[in-house]
């Protein structure tokens, strides 16, 4: 029988997905490995995770790959491209990894124009800790650190990190996507790709914010959180292209 | 060969891109701010990088970056910068990644005072960051020594692949003096370095061979824990160095490192043309730290070891106490702040102690 379709090299075939039920990591997981591989790159990637679900990818690939200390990933990606141009680094980082802890090291690596991938989950809340509030928790959501929901008046706005990244004149490529459904997860896909391709071109600092769900500290079933993605995320979290400097070339 | 004269810091910076650095990131901080400013201008000649980092924080982890992709690796700041640096050294201890950082350090606690002193060392020996991994700590007194002691603390760390520090003060640093500087690390010697961490080094791998797989942390405990003994068995594995003088006759010991022991010396030479018997026990590594140099004095004719040192409270105490071991007494003769101890407050002290 022919084969039409085969799980990506970059995940280890032995290996059964820990992430919850739902959860985009995994789906992003294989985007990623899909896109290297038809780049032809895979075997000369290296992986650099943030600390949170994020980081559980560790177990599951086939690729090189180090867990960066909590929002320093894009710091550990500038020392390794420094180092190796040669090889391909992407960083992969939740919304506390890339947002919070490690605003300055995003920032400011995104300033220098490193020529890195950057693929940011945003699903508005700290997965692996438990459902902490997050710089992009939504306004009224509930955490368990904001149990009456965010405030503004508290706690501030979420934050738009392609939008503050698009302030500064370095960056190459910034884009907003999702996975919530086939038309959005294989464009997605198209932006993972295209921001590996510009690493490879050595175009300078890419990155692909993916907004996500958490169904388990969202407390809602996948397919609610599907619902509230859509309804309420992709309000605050508009879909598209930010910034893309090939078009001005 | 011929000797050039040149200041502390740039003296470390040279010899470490002799001994083949060749990424260094690093964050403003006086009195250290000539080795990334000698490396800003040094590095590009040789192919290296030089980053200005945001922050300690940001540059430590450069420097993880560039050390688990294989490349020689440093990084340096003083006291209050190092604290943030912790972070990063604790994450090249536990992924076992090869780095090299200097340590200027300056007036504590807090931002202190810009004047040299050594009240970092318990952190610099004891817990340079979570978790009770330990490093080698080497503590130049002249700046010859810095740079023969940064020269060799690459190879060590790339033996260990774990960090290693240079723990200097304002005085080393901003000082002076002749220095005869090691040879050029060739093009060959630092490819073949490169290729030897090449199982490890995080390059992106055939899938036809193992992963490079440096992880500061993971969820197996068993295998944590075995990784601790590893780790533990080589910590034991190191050789202290040390200097001593003249402790066979000697009624005084003097316990001192770094600048503190330079200045010792000096008193000593006094003392000793005044008829008095000093010795002395200077370590050069203060981790792993020379404890049976202690085992050599001459406890009949010792009256008291004396503790030199710019910190108060006393910290290099900690280990001349174990090293000493209720053998004799133990005074001390303390600067801090940033102040430079001076010889003639060491002559003192020591005539008080020997009458
Ligand atoms: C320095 C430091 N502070 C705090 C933590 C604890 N911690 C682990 S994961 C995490 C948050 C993760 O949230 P996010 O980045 O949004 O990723 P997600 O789990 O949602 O993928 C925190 C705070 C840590 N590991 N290190
Ligand atoms: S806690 Fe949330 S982010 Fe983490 S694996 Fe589960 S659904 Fe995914």
């Amino acid at each position: 029988m022919e084969k039409i379709y085969e799980r990506t090299k970059l995940i280890q075939a032995d290996k059964v997905s820990g992430f919850c039920p739902g959860c985009m990591h995994s789906t992003i997981g294989k985007l990623i490995g899909e896109a290297l591989e038809e780049l032809g790159v895979l075997e000369k990637t290296f992986l650099i995770t943030g600390i949170g679900c994020c980081g559980l990818h560790i177990d599951y690939v086939r690729c090189d790959n180090t867990t960066a200390a909590h929002g320093r990933a894009c710091a550990v990606a500038t020392g390794m491209k420094r180092s190796r141009p040669d090889s391909i680094y992407i960083t992969y980082q939740g919304d506390g990894d890339l947002a919070s802890i490690g605003l300055a090291e995003t920032m400011h690596a995104a300033n220098r124009g490193e020529n890195i991938t950057v693929i940011f989950v945003n699903n508005g809340i700290y997965g692996m800790t438990g459902g902490q509030m997050a710089p992009t928790t939504l306004v009224g959501m509930k955490a368990t650190t904001a149990p009456k929901g965010r405030d503004p008046k508290e706690h501030g706005y979420p934050m738009h990190m392609c939008e503050i990244l698009n302030q500064l004149t370095a960056p190459y490529y910034l884009e907003r996507c999702s996975c919530n459904n086939p038309k959005n997860l294989m464009q997605t896909k198209r932006a993972i790709k295209k921001a590996i391709q510009n690493q490879i071109d050595g175009k300078g600092f890419s990155m692909v914010e993916i907004v996500t769900s958490c169904p388990t500290n969202w407390g809602m079933s996948a397919m609610d959180a599907l619902d509230f993605l859509e309804d309420n995320m992709l309000k605050e979290f508009p879909l598209g292209v930010v910034r893309d400097r090939s078009k001005e070339e | 060969m011929a000797r050039v004269l040149m200041k502390g810091t740039e003296a470390i910076a040279e010899a470490a891109v002799r001994s083949g650095l060749r990424f260094f990131a690093g964050y403003p901080i006086t009195p250290q701010n000539e080795i990334p400013e000698y490396l800003a201008r040094r590095l590009p000649e040789v192919g290296g990088h030089f980053v200005q980092g945001e922050s300690e924080i940001a540059s430590v982890n450069m420097v993880y970056g560039a050390g688990c992709a294989g490349e020689r690796a440093m990084t340096s700041s003083a006291s209050t910068g190092i604290s943030l640096k912790s972070e990063g050294i604790s994450y090249c201890a536990a992924a076992r990644i090869p780095m090299v950082y200097v340590n200027v350090s300056r007036g504590g606690p807090g931002v202190g005072t810009i004047q040299p002193s050594q009240m970092d060392y318990l952190q610099a020996t004891k817990a340079s960051g979570n978790g009770g991994f330990r490093m080698r700590v080497f503590s130049p007194s002249t700046v010859q020594e810095a740079v023969d002691m940064t020269y060799k603390a690459f190879d060590y760390a790339d033996q260990d692949r774990n960090p290693v520090l240079i723990l200097s003060d304002g005085v080393v640093g901003t000082m002076m003096e002749p220095v005869e500087l090691p040879p050029m690390r060739t093009d060959e010697e630092l490819a073949a370095i490169r290729e030897s961490k090449k199982a490890w080094a995080g390059i992106g791998h055939p899938f036809d061979v193992p992963r490079s797989w440096n992880q500061p942390g993971i969820w197996d405990t068993l295998k944590w824990e075995q990784q601790n003994k590893d780790n533990a068995a080589l910590y034991e594995s190191w050789v202290p160095e040390v200097e001593t003088l003249d402790l066979e006759d000697a009624e005084l010991v003097i316990a001192a490192y770094g600048i503190s022991a330079r200045i010792a010396k000096a008193a000593i030479k006094a003392l000793r043309a005044e008829g008095y018997k000093v010795g002395m026990i200077r370590p050069k590594t203060v981790s792993p730290y020379p404890y049976a140099a202690y085992d050599e004095i001459n406890y009949d004719t010792c009256k008291a070891v004396l503790d030199v040192e710019m910190a108060i409270p006393a910290l290099h105490l900690w280990d001349v106490e174990k090293g000493v071991k209720d053998r004799c007494p133990i005074e001390t003769c303390l600067r801090s702040g940033g102040i430079v101890i001076q010889k003639r407050e060491i002559i003192a002290a020591a005539k008080k102690i020997l009458g």
